[in-house]
């Protein structure tokens, strides 16, 4: 049994209680203590300014060549808080019922009732940065809504939220760059974490550069290294993105949360040949105003495959809004898990509208119609023709969505101001991680995850425009109290050598599977081997899954993984700039993290949030959870082989909220 | 579709470099630009040989990470997107495509079209930021009224995603339009007034430092920059520059 370590009392105090009863560091000793952040997208740029500006001597990395460009920067639709500005009820006990209810209840009440304590402060520090947020005529912020949710609660900067987030929390991480506060260390990749007697001491890291191993020495080591969707080869997640580090410190002690819980996200770009690297989302911010269908009959479905018929040629009375007529309460803003599910449901019987039968239409005509409508009106603009109304509607949309519109206009190669998009859903994030206890520390003491690297408050569902929220939570709020209170026990440690033996160990380590890549003299591209992990766990562990189709795929990832070490090939040498060894030993820890995905679904004998077990459903084809039996916390403990990871359970207790069938007609 | 791609070599910073030549066939036009260079790499790691090292990462617009030259143009023909966002269909059959690195003196070549843009980091090192700490007790976000058209303007020049192609367009390599839209977005907003003056000029001051080239307003920046930013933001910090000098002259 795991101990989350939550504070006592009542949940409202839990976190004002906690904070006025940790230890804290003095200015002088806090000088004399080092901080390792791994990553700096908005979980990992926050925690190194916020900690920096304490008095910590920090040093951050990341893999590109700087801090701005952590996938952080591609976040589109926007940042929750409870800040109740529409005066529409929203509040902080709204928001954390709405985070726990969207996550199907498998995530940690005290964590998610913080995360929403500290969501308006979120939005306060971002507009003292200079984060140019969407702002009314008046000049109040604006807000939008977001799947899952009956509020208005989302704040945003067009369709680039992420970026300016970011932005914002670069700058301050500049600020402190230039002061010295912070060390910062670009084209870098962790490769491993260093434990020494019992506590997380550094890391091993590359410069990607020179390709020469570095040890970085530290009193305590924060992952904030991302999510790890890219197991799947497509999704929506940058390039670079991977498990590697998270699954360096599994494996060095760390119990990894819930893997099997990812996020698939319905609104995204079909995939379109072979040759397809990425896909790339259309934010949910556009299921606020876009309608989702399928044609109600067959052959206008395969008339359209064919090309014989448009989407407009399809009447009103034979159009499915599938959405809005199996959830008239939540419609098109239904949470991400479940339209995704009921996109495959009518795919799958046959209604898909592209020549792949896998996409629905994202239809924006009638926002068109009535924001031309509520505008004239605002101008004071009578008798308007239907032709000027469309048109206003148009820039209308155009100033929301703009940048979206285009993006998929590039992509997608068709206007979605005349004619609806095509989307399908595609692998988007993961809930799954680091297992944190309230500390965010993990099972191995001075080691702690951050953001989207650990388990902490998604359940088994993230709410759109949370996880943003999290990333900064955690960084600018959370870990400068929590791992202040751990340093407290360290200020008489003094300097941590990084030429102990553990440090001199995990290096050699590192260094040999380096060796053993280059030196493989297989035959086929590292890409060649992702792809087809891709595949199985696309297939196997996606969407919907079954016992039968898991036990395949570990089966088949076990022959995948031992392929790949005979036949891999990684031109180049150790020590150059060499981005296909890095890649290489990305692809090789996902090919040993896919297992244990796998084996984490199989055991979920229950279907919970983005985690669907066939097996496990209701009449209606809906979720069909087991309380009495699964409420907890999967967390895994390595044992030297992926697949034979230990089970630990983490009992889920909800004293203030009542479990309940989550119901969105 | 079939091509011939000349692509540049060159090991290091040191090194010379040169052209290279690679027949590609079977492109298919729904591609992205990367997703061909994926299929050349791929051909050349199954023959043995080196692949060609690119940057790239969100492969959607907006890290900024692409930045290929390609016939002579920063992220190649279109306006308004990156080298990620580039599709074959721009292209045609039989067509000969020239892929360069971003050429300039601050922006070191680290190995074939990879080049160093550490330089751009330094100059929000300088200044690039409202001195602001993180505290749970900021005023509220709302305390102070920002109208929408200059909330607007700012978040205009805040879209700037640091790629370089402004400095690789200019015959100056001059970054101006990169640090005027930074000055920009904080100038425009009540928060980045109490810092306007100095920022401006530490920020010149570092851009001067790192190489880059003198501004002779040719607009070549403002034309290939993916992101739309525009000569105003340079006019503003022009205005902003001069009249901050004057005042730490007195
Ligand atoms: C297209 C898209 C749109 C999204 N839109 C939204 C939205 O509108 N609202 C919302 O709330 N969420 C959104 N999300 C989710 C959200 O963007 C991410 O969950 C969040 O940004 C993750 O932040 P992070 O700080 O945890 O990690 P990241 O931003 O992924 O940063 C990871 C950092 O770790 C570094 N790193 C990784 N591995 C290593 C290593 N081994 N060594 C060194 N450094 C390493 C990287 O360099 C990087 O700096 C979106 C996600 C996607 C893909
Ligand atoms: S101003 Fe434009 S071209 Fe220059 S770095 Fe910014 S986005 Fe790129
Ligand atoms: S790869 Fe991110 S902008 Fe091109």
């Amino acid at each position: 049994m795991l101990d989350s370590k939550t504070p006592e009392g009542p949940l409202a105090d839990k976190w004002t209680k906690y904070k006025d009863h940790i230890q804290l560091v003095n200015p002088a000793n806090k000088r004399s203590i080092d901080v390792i952040i791994v990553g700096t997208g908005l979980a990992g740029s926050s925690a190194a300014a916020s900690l920096a500006e304490m008095g910590y001597n920090v040093k951050a990395f990341c893999f590109q060549d700087s801090p701005r460009r952590a996938h952080s920067i591609a976040a589109q639709g926007g940042i929750n808080a409870a800040k109740n500005y529409q005066n529409d009820g929203d509040s902080v006990h709204r928001l954390f019922y709405d985070t726990i209810k969207g996550g199907d209840y498998r995530s940690r009440e005290a964590n998610v009732h913080r995360l929403a304590e500290v969501s308006t402060n979120i939005i306060d520090q971002c507009v003292a940065q200079g984060v140019p947020f969407a702002r009314e005529y008046g000049g109040l912020l604006d807000n939008r809504s977001f799947g899952g949710v009956q509020v208005s609660r989302t704040f945003y900067a067009k369709g680039q939220t992420g970026q300016q987030l970011l932005l914002g929390a670069y700058s301050a991480l500049s600020r402190q760059i230039s002061k010295g506060k912070v060390t910062m260390y670009t084209r870098h990749e962790m490769m491993d974490v260093v434990v020494v007697d019992g506590k997380c001491r550094g890391i091993i890291a590359k410069n990607l550069v020179s390709g020469e191993l570095e040890r970085h020495s530290a009193h305590a080591v924060v992952l904030a290294t991302g999510g790890y969707g890219n197991v799947f080869y497509l999704s929506t997640n940058a390039m670079g993105s991977n498990v590697s580090a998270a699954w360096k410190a599994h494996k060095k002690g760390a119990h990894m949360a819930n893997p099997c819980f990812t996020q698939i996200h319905p609104t995204c770009i079909p995939v379109s040949g072979e040759h397809q690297s990425k896909l790339t989302l259309m934010s949910e911010s556009l299921r606020n105003d876009g309608r989702i269908w399928v044609p109600a009959k067959k052959e206008d479905a395969e008339a359209i495959r064919k090309g014989a018929k448009k989407a407009s040629d399809i009447s009103e009375a034979d159009r499915d809004y599938y959405l809005e007529r199996r959830y008239p309460a939540f419609g098109n803003l239904v949470p991400r898990d479940v339209a995704s599910r009921a996109a495959k449901e009518r795919c799958d019987a046959g209604f898909g509208v592209n020549e792949t039968g896998e996409a629905v239409f994202l239809d924006y005509a009638s926002a068109i119609e009535r924001y031309g409508n509520t505008e004239a009106n605002i101008r004071g603009l009578k008798s308007q023709s239907q032709a000027e109304i469309t048109a206003l509607g148009k820039e209308m949309v155009k100033a929301k969505y703009g940048n979206l519109f285009d993006m998929y206009k590039q992509i997608a190669a068709d206007d979605p101001y005349e004619m609806p998009m095509k989307i399908y859903p595609a692998v988007h994030y993961t809930m799954g991680g680091l297992w944190v206890d309230y500390n965010l520390m993990t099972a191995v003491p001075g080691l702690y995850a951050a953001g989207e690297a650990n388990f902490s408050d998604h359940g088994a569902n993230r709410l759109g425009a949370s996880a943003l929220m999290q990333g900064l939570a955690d960084g600018y709020f959370v870990l400068p109290y929590t791992i202040g209170d751990y340093l407290s026990k360290d200020i008489r440690t003094g300097k941590i050598s990084p030429d102990s033996p553990e440090f001199k160990t995990a290096e050699a380590e590192v260094q040999s599977r380096m060796d053993r890549l280059i030196n493989n003299n297989g035959t086929k591209p590292v890409d060649y081997f992702h792809r087809r992990l891709g595949r199985i766990m696309w297939d196997e562990c996606g969407m919907s899954r079954n016992e039968e189709g898991l036990k395949r795929a570990i089966q088949a990832i076990r022959s995948l993984r031992e392929e790949f070490w005979k036949d891999v090939r990684v031109p180049g040498a150790i020590n150059s700039f060499n981005p296909e060894l890095d890649k290489a030993g990305r692809v090789a820890d996902f090919l040993e993290q896919a297992e244990l995905m796998c084996l984490d679904a199989l055991e979920r004998r229950e279907s919970c949030g983005g985690h669907f077990r066939e097996e496990y459903q209701t009449a209606e084809g809906e979720a069909l959870r087991d309380d009495d039996h699964f409420a907890f916390v999967s967390a895994w403990e390595f044992t030297g082989d992926p697949g034979e990871a230990k089970l630990i359970k983490e009992d889920l207790v909800f004293e203030n909220i009542e479990l309940k069938q989550r119901s969105y007609k | 579709m079939n091509l011939t791609l000349k692509v540049w070599r060159q090991n290091g910073p040191d090194d010379k470099g040169h052209m290279e030549t690679h027949p590609i066939e079977g492109v298919s036009p729904d591609m992205s630009f990367l997703e061909m260079i994926d299929m050349l790499n791929d051909q050349i790691i199954r023959a043995g040989g080196d692949p060609i090292a690119f940057d790239h990462d969100c492969r959607e617009g907006i890290c900024g990470m692409c930045s290929m030259f390609i016939n002579g143009e920063a992220h190649g023909p279109g306006r308004g997107v990156t080298t990620c966002q580039l599709h074959m269909r721009s292209f045609k059959d039989g067509d000969t495509i020239a892929i360069e690195p971003w050429r300039a003196s601050a922006f070191p070549v680290i190995k074939d079209l990879t080049v160093d843009r550490s330089a751009f980091d330094r100059i929000i090192q300088a200044g690039g930021y409202v001195s602001v700490n993180t505290s749970g007790n900021t005023i509220d976000a709302n305390a102070i009224l920002v109208p929408k058209v200059q909330a607007d303007e700012a978040f205009s020049s805040a879209t700037c995603i640091g790629c370089g192609a402004c400095v690789a367009s200019c015959k100056n390599a001059s970054a101006m339009l990169f640090v005027s839209a930074k000055v920009s977005q904080f100038a425009l907003l009540p928060q980045g007034q109490p810092e306007r003056e100095s920022r401006v000029l530490r920020m010149v001051e570092q851009m001067d430092k790192e190489g880059f080239g003198n501004c002779t307003n040719t607009g070549a920046c403002e034309v290939e920059c993916p992101k739309g930013i525009d000569l105003s933001n340079i006019a503003r910090m022009n205005r902003d520059f001069l009249k901050s000098s004057a005042k730490s002259e007195n």
